[in-house]
């Protein structure tokens, strides 16, 4: 049976050659930025030494900020859950977001209890 | 009002819904699902390590230490490589949302151009990733070595080069004088490994004794990695001393002084959980990398045969885009997690 009630979603995402002109523009930029922020990533991690100093706190922070930043670019553009409803967005993200956050709490505490009886119970 | 609830409704108009609260389509919403499912896997995975070395007790690698080696160059390149690896993905998934873009388009041969870029990026990143895991599981020539002291270290520098084994006492296969060319540093470090290396001298399978001619050592540092009752955690020993102590103890004749490369029981890196970490994370990784390109060009042959074209739209290779920006997404984690910090 043909079906006339069906919404073809999948036609919605066609656009035409002078909007793909600038789409292509922002996947150029994007691509710049990804590289660059990885030759940063790099360099500071061949040249700034691992040691118990606030120098090295703060390049694993910058790390962590970094690689949170290239993910949500590649997400957002490259994926285009930035161009997508509002609805679709939350229901991707919020889920992942809480159980994830979830996880690392579970995880933090319990390493931190982990270890601390390690120190105490065997001298380590 | 109750003939209502009893009137036939055939099943496609009952089940078949109408607007969607998302407008997009089954597939792509699927696609997403799955996605989220996978991200919570590999955060699983990257959370569990974290937590593991955390707790250990013992000196967790490097990774700049541990992750310096180039193809055909050899050492003194921290980072390099696994940043060759990380540029070539994020090109590669550039590639494919050009495919994606021209898809939009309906522009097929910018689709077919596109798509054989991301498929080749693909297989690069495959082939990096091989040599990487020959390169860790083979290890460094100079492996990890306990000192006297009980103290165990990584060994930086330039490992003087195996010319040959002079045989100076005969066995089942080879006679007095010969001299042996072929594996030696592969022959080497079983020997020394099993303590049949003593004093310069080299005991064989067949039972011959050889003489090793091999250049002397250059440059070479002892990173302390695990406590002995002399050397601790973070000293590093410099000059001939180093050279000496190293020289030592492959010649000590001790079986098991020394750990070359990886397995998944002992490695020469770190603790052993760090080489399991290793093996499972990227190689999950790389399993997805592989499904991708396999993908890939099964959507690819869709493509060329004009399946997509005469559907109407290309959202095949969005779907497949989706997978392919989720592997480079992980990557970027793994990247972070595992080499960096």
């Amino acid at each position: 049976m043909e079906r006339d009630d069906i919404i073809e979603y999948s036609l919605d995402a066609h656009h035409s050659e002078e909007h793909g002109k600038k789409i292509r523009k922002k996947i150029w930029q994007v691509t710049i930025l990804l590289t660059l922020v990885t030759i940063v990533e790099v360099a500071m991690g061949a040249f700034i030494k691992q040691a118990d100093s606030w120098v090295w706190t703060a390049t694993k922070w910058t790390f962590i900020a970094l690689t949170l930043l290239k993910a949500a670019y590649i997400v957002l553009v490259f994926m285009h859950l930035g161009d997508e409803r509002k609805s679709l967005k939350y229901i991707i993200l919020v889920p992942y977001f809480i159980f994830i956050i979830y996880l690392l709490f579970i995880c933090l505490v319990e390493a931190m209890a982990i270890d601390s009886a390690l120190k105490l119970y065997m001298g380590l | 009002m109750a003939g209502d609830s009893l009137k036939q409704i055939d099943s496609s108009t009952l089940w078949g819904g109408k607007v969607s609260p998302f407008t997009t389509s089954y597939g792509k919403l699927m696609m997403w699902f799955f996605l989220v499912s996978d991200a919570l896997t590999f955060g699983g995975l990257l959370v569990s390590y974290g937590f593991t070395r955390h707790d250990c007790q013992v000196a967790w690698p490097i990774g700049e230490e541990t992750f310096n080696s180039l193809p055909f160059l050899g050492h003194g390149y921290p980072l390099l490589y696994v940043a060759l690896m990380t540029f070539i993905l994020i090109v590669s998934s550039v590639t494919m949302v050009l495919a994606v873009e021209a898809g939009h388009r309906m522009d097929r041969k910018g689709v077919t151009k596109w798509m054989i870029a991301t498929i080749i990026g693909g297989f690069f990143f495959v082939g990096s990733q091989a040599w990487e895991w020959y390169h860790f599981i083979h290890g460094s020539e100079f492996g990890k070595v306990e000192l006297a002291d009980g103290s165990r270290a990584i060994v930086k520098g330039h490992f003087g080069e195996i010319e040959n084994f002079k045989v100076i006492e005969a066995g089942h296969h080879h006679k007095k004088g010969d001299v042996i060319t072929e594996d030696l540093m592969h022959e080497f470090q079983h020997a020394v490994v099993a303590g049949h290396v003593h004093d310069g001298k080299i005991h064989l399978h067949d039972g011959s004794v050889a003489k090793v001619n091999r250049k002397a050592d250059e440059h070479v540092k002892l990173l302390i990695k695990e406590d002995g009752s002399k050397h601790h955690l973070g000293d590093v020993i410099e000059g001939s001393e180093a050279a000496k102590i190293y020289s030592e103890v492959i010649n000590s004749g001790v079986p098991n002084r020394v750990i070359y490369g990886a397995n998944l029981q002992a490695n020469e890196y770190g603790p052993s959980q760090y080489a399991q970490f290793f093996f499972f994370i990227t190689g999950f990784h790389g399993f997805h990398v592989f499904s991708g390109v396999i993908i890939n060009i099964i959507i690819l042959f869709g493509v060329l045969r004009g399946v997509y074209h005469k559907r109407g739209h290309y959202e095949m290779v969005e779907k497949t885009g989706l997978y392919w920006h989720f592997v480079d997404l992980v990557w970027v984690f793994v990247f972070t997690f595992f080499y960096l910090i």
